[in-house]
Protein backbone atom coordinates (compact mmCIF):
# COMPACT_ATOMS: atom_id res chain seq x y z
CA UNK A 1 0.00 0.00 0.00
CA UNK A 2 3.25 2.60 0.49
CA UNK A 3 4.03 1.86 -2.87
CA UNK A 4 0.83 2.55 -4.13
CA UNK A 5 0.67 5.90 -2.60
CA UNK A 6 4.05 7.12 -3.56
CA UNK A 7 2.91 6.44 -6.94
CA UNK A 8 -0.14 8.28 -7.02
CA UNK A 9 1.80 11.16 -5.24
CA UNK A 10 4.46 11.30 -7.45
CA UNK A 11 2.17 11.15 -10.47
CA UNK A 12 -0.14 13.84 -9.37
CA UNK A 13 2.89 15.98 -8.98
CA UNK A 14 5.83 15.42 -11.54
CA UNK A 15 9.37 15.98 -11.14
CA UNK A 16 8.57 15.59 -6.55
CA UNK A 17 10.44 14.04 -3.97
CA UNK A 18 8.24 11.71 -1.82
CA UNK A 19 8.36 10.35 1.59
CA UNK A 20 6.35 8.20 3.01
CA UNK A 21 6.33 6.31 6.23
CA UNK A 22 3.78 4.12 7.45
CA UNK A 23 3.26 5.64 11.55
CA UNK A 24 0.32 2.99 12.57
CA UNK A 25 2.09 1.21 15.03
CA UNK A 26 1.06 2.69 18.34
CA UNK A 27 -2.79 3.42 17.21
CA UNK A 28 -4.51 -0.30 16.84
CA UNK A 29 -6.82 0.58 19.72
CA UNK A 30 -8.79 3.14 17.60
CA UNK A 31 -7.28 1.84 14.26
CA UNK A 32 -10.48 -0.07 12.60
CA UNK A 33 -10.35 1.79 9.52
CA UNK A 34 -7.40 2.16 7.98
CA UNK A 35 -3.39 3.31 8.15
CA UNK A 36 -2.09 6.17 9.91
CA UNK A 37 0.48 7.68 7.41
CA UNK A 38 2.77 10.13 7.02
CA UNK A 39 4.13 11.68 3.65
CA UNK A 40 6.51 14.15 3.08
CA UNK A 41 7.06 15.53 -0.43
CA UNK A 42 8.88 18.38 -1.63
CA UNK A 43 7.89 19.65 -5.19
CA UNK A 44 8.25 23.32 -6.88
CA UNK A 45 4.65 23.39 -7.94
CA UNK A 46 3.66 23.88 -4.06
CA UNK A 47 5.45 27.37 -4.57
CA UNK A 48 2.79 30.35 -4.14
CA UNK A 49 0.57 28.38 -2.57
CA UNK A 50 -1.52 28.56 0.85
CA UNK A 51 -0.44 25.79 3.49
CA UNK A 52 -4.21 24.55 3.09
CA UNK A 53 -3.86 24.70 -0.31
CA UNK A 54 -1.07 22.35 -0.83
CA UNK A 55 -2.27 19.90 1.45
CA UNK A 56 -5.64 19.90 -0.53
CA UNK A 57 -3.87 18.62 -3.62
CA UNK A 58 -2.21 16.30 -1.70
CA UNK A 59 -5.92 14.66 -0.34
CA UNK A 60 -7.18 15.59 -4.09
CA UNK A 61 -4.48 12.99 -5.23
CA UNK A 62 -5.67 10.49 -2.83
CA UNK A 63 -9.35 11.22 -3.31
CA UNK A 64 -9.97 6.96 -3.30
CA UNK A 65 -7.60 6.55 -0.50
CA UNK A 66 -8.78 8.56 1.97
CA UNK A 67 -11.93 6.92 1.80
CA UNK A 68 -11.34 4.11 3.43
CA UNK A 69 -7.71 2.83 3.42
CA UNK A 70 -6.33 5.67 5.09
CA UNK A 71 -7.48 6.56 8.19
CA UNK A 72 -4.95 9.34 8.97
CA UNK A 73 -2.43 11.06 7.01
CA UNK A 74 0.39 13.42 8.38
CA UNK A 75 1.25 15.85 5.65
CA UNK A 76 4.46 17.80 5.40
CA UNK A 77 4.89 19.76 2.17
CA UNK A 78 8.37 21.71 1.19
CA UNK A 79 8.77 23.56 -2.46
CA UNK A 80 12.49 22.25 -2.60
CA UNK B 1 -24.67 19.94 0.41
CA UNK B 2 -28.42 20.61 1.06
CA UNK B 3 -28.26 24.74 1.84
CA UNK B 4 -29.64 24.21 5.68
CA UNK B 5 -26.84 22.07 6.86
CA UNK B 6 -23.78 24.68 5.11
CA UNK B 7 -26.35 27.60 7.16
CA UNK B 8 -25.34 25.79 10.11
CA UNK B 9 -22.15 25.15 9.66
CA UNK B 10 -21.60 29.19 8.75
CA UNK B 11 -23.54 29.64 11.88
CA UNK B 12 -21.19 27.82 13.94
CA UNK B 13 -17.85 28.93 12.12
CA UNK B 14 -18.96 32.87 12.88
CA UNK B 15 -19.95 32.01 16.66
CA UNK B 16 -17.23 32.47 17.70
CA UNK B 17 -13.76 33.72 16.80
CA UNK B 18 -12.01 30.38 16.75
CA UNK B 19 -13.92 27.39 16.14
CA UNK B 20 -13.31 24.02 16.02
CA UNK B 21 -14.39 20.75 14.55
CA UNK B 22 -13.95 17.86 16.85
CA UNK B 23 -14.24 14.25 17.14
CA UNK B 24 -15.08 14.67 20.94
CA UNK B 25 -14.98 17.48 23.65
CA UNK B 26 -11.73 19.78 24.69
CA UNK B 27 -12.31 18.26 27.87
CA UNK B 28 -12.44 14.67 26.32
CA UNK B 29 -11.25 14.40 22.76
CA UNK B 30 -11.98 11.25 21.09
CA UNK B 31 -8.77 11.63 18.74
CA UNK B 32 -5.59 12.21 19.17
CA UNK B 33 -5.51 14.50 16.39
CA UNK B 34 -8.34 16.65 18.09
CA UNK B 35 -6.49 16.43 20.93
CA UNK B 36 -3.25 17.56 19.86
CA UNK B 37 -5.00 20.73 18.19
CA UNK B 38 -7.13 21.73 21.65
CA UNK B 39 -3.52 21.30 23.25
CA UNK B 40 -2.15 23.89 21.10
CA UNK B 41 -4.72 26.12 21.65
CA UNK B 42 -4.74 26.16 25.43
CA UNK B 43 -1.15 25.82 25.37
CA UNK B 44 -1.16 29.11 23.59
CA UNK B 45 -4.02 30.13 26.02
CA UNK B 46 -6.98 31.00 22.53
CA UNK B 47 -10.32 30.73 23.45
CA UNK B 48 -12.51 28.83 21.03
CA UNK B 49 -15.82 27.11 20.58
CA UNK B 50 -15.56 23.39 19.56
CA UNK B 51 -18.75 20.70 17.66
CA UNK B 52 -17.96 17.00 18.29
CA UNK B 53 -18.73 15.62 15.22
CA UNK B 54 -19.67 12.08 16.45
CA UNK B 55 -22.35 13.62 17.66
CA UNK B 56 -23.53 14.41 14.35
CA UNK B 57 -22.93 12.33 11.11
CA UNK B 58 -24.58 14.71 8.30
CA UNK B 59 -22.48 17.50 9.97
CA UNK B 60 -19.52 15.12 9.99
CA UNK B 61 -19.92 14.66 5.99
CA UNK B 62 -20.99 18.10 5.13
CA UNK B 63 -18.07 20.10 7.12
CA UNK B 64 -15.42 17.85 5.17
CA UNK B 65 -16.99 18.89 1.42
CA UNK B 66 -17.30 22.21 2.92
CA UNK B 67 -13.56 23.02 3.57
CA UNK B 68 -12.98 20.45 0.53
CA UNK B 69 -10.73 18.80 3.36
CA UNK B 70 -11.71 15.32 4.25
CA UNK B 71 -10.24 14.65 7.91
CA UNK B 72 -11.01 16.08 11.31
CA UNK B 73 -9.79 18.30 13.06
CA UNK B 74 -11.09 21.30 11.52
CA UNK B 75 -9.92 24.56 12.63
CA UNK B 76 -11.49 28.10 11.79
CA UNK B 77 -10.59 31.28 12.47
CA UNK B 78 -12.91 34.32 11.62
CA UNK B 79 -15.28 32.13 9.87
CA UNK B 80 -12.09 31.04 7.39
CA UNK B 81 -11.06 27.67 7.21
CA UNK B 82 -7.36 27.44 8.86
CA UNK B 83 -6.16 24.09 8.30
CA UNK B 84 -5.89 20.59 10.41
CA UNK B 85 -3.76 19.65 12.56
CA UNK B 86 -0.51 19.28 10.85
CA UNK B 87 -0.89 22.99 9.48
CA UNK B 88 -2.44 24.33 12.91
CA UNK B 89 0.61 22.87 14.79
CA UNK B 90 2.86 24.83 11.84
CA UNK B 91 1.00 28.01 12.11
CA UNK B 92 1.61 27.26 16.22
CA UNK B 93 5.45 27.09 15.73
CA UNK B 94 5.75 30.38 13.24
CA UNK B 95 3.81 32.35 15.38
CA UNK B 96 1.37 33.11 12.80
CA UNK B 97 -1.70 31.32 14.11
CA UNK B 98 -1.74 34.38 16.96
CA UNK B 99 -1.52 36.99 14.14
CA UNK B 100 -4.34 35.44 12.44
CA UNK B 101 -6.30 35.46 15.31
CA UNK B 102 -5.46 39.31 16.44
CA UNK B 103 -6.22 40.54 12.83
Amino acid sequence: MLNHIKQKLEAAFPGAKVQIADTSAGHESHNSSGAHLAVLITYRGFAGKSLVEQHQMVYAALKDEMKDQVHALKIKTRTE
Amino acid sequence: MNSEIKKIIEQKINSSTVFLFMKGTPEEPRCGFSAQVVSILNDLGIEFDSFDVLSDEQIRQAIKEYANWPTIPQLYINGKFIGGCDIVRELAASGELMELIVK
